[in-house]
């Protein structure tokens, strides 16, 4: 597993209080790991915190699931 | 009790009347304040009164990428987080409704309601992070009970509080709380101008029978931005001598 994706998932568990074990790769945010509407916009800046990237809100929106976030961050991240 | 000290406040229209009493009593409880505002030695003058604690980032609210960058401008000048937000500028273009030119709508809606929606916007950010955060918008009695020849003053001051109840609702959960101070009549150069015909009048329709002072408002400020109001959100505090009692 990526280093991003290790890092990704840490955030996520801590933030969002839930089991290592929930957080898999096709894991949604709201509907699997129980975040809110506020919880994902907190995560994004989390994600932008840990990995000083900007994730502008039309990414953001699209970010749905563990995949997402670690798929844009390998991306913009290079 | 309403101890501010180490927190950092950012006071829009801090060279008025009321903003300046503003900055002043949350000073006077250790915040350490950003004055803004548009004219630079008004906010200096404020400044030097307060001596130590202070910085001031001057800002055109009516000029949206100015706006957008001010909370960023007034943390980096104070080397901290913006804690307490208030928004308190705000002008006035009185005009009747039929003799109303959208320029005269749009700029009052523009520097009273827009720009304190993007300070918000753009404060909340931080506060989110650090779990704590107050914003005040200083609203108007006129914002609930209209007011002839004000419709767009009194538009943007009750979306002031519409605004602060739907903010107050989302971010209540991490620690912050929105709230609006509504002044009634308040001492100022404007109502000093005031004939002791007119003054009378006025004064017959409050039952103190006496006008308020921007330290009263100061107050109230005060009061929503400490610590001991962190179950008040969402609410507006009328400060009018019971002029109207909502």
């Amino acid at each position: 597993m990526s280093d991003v994706a290790e890092r990704v998932k840490k955030i996520v568990v801590e933030h969002l209080g839930v089991e290592e074990s929930k957080v898999t790769e096709n894991a949604s945010f709201i509907d699997d790991l129980g975040a809110d509407s506020l919880d994902t916009v907190e995560l994004v800046m989390a994600f932008e915190e840990e990995f000083q990237c900007e994730i502008p809100d039309d990414a953001a929106e699209k970010i749905l699931t563990v995949k997402d976030a670690i798929a844009f961050i390998n991306e913009h991240t290079k | 009790m309403f101890d501010l000290t180490g927190k950092t406040a950012l006071v829009t229209g801090a060279s008025g009347g009321i903003g300046g009493a503003i900055a002043r009593a949350l000073h006077a409880q250790g915040a350490t304040v950003v004055l803004s505002g548009t004219r630079r030695e008004a906010l200096e003058a404020v400044a030097a009164d307060l001596q130590d604690l202070n910085y001031v980032v001057p800002c055109d609210l009516s000029d949206a990428d100015a706006v957008n960058g001010l909370v960023a401008a007034a943390e980096e000048a104070a080397g901290a987080g913006v804690d307490i937000l208030v928004n308190n500028a705000g002008l006035t273009r009185d005009q009747l409704a039929m003799r109303m030119k959208d320029d005269e709508w749009s700029r009052v809606l523009e520097v009273n309601l827009s720009a304190a929606f993007r300070l918000s916007r753009a404060a909340l950010k931080g506060m989110m992070k650090r779990r704590w955060g107050r914003i005040i918008s200083v609203t108007s009695i006129v914002g609930v009970t209209g007011n002839p020849g004000q419709a767009n003053y009194a538009a943007s001051k009750a979306g002031l509080i519409g605004m602060s109840k739907s903010l107050a609702g989302e971010v209540a959960p991490r620690g912050i709380t929105v709230n609006c101070v509504a002044p009634g009549f308040i001492t100022s150069p404007m109502t000093d101008a005031l004939s002791d015909a007119q003054k009378t009048r006025l004064l017959g329709a409050i039952p103190t029978g006496t006008m308020g002072r921007s330290e009263d408002i100061g107050a109230a400020v005060v009061y929503l931005a400490s610590a001991e109001a962190a179950y008040v959100t969402g609410q507006t505090l009328h400060v009018n001598g019971g002029m109207a009692m909502i």
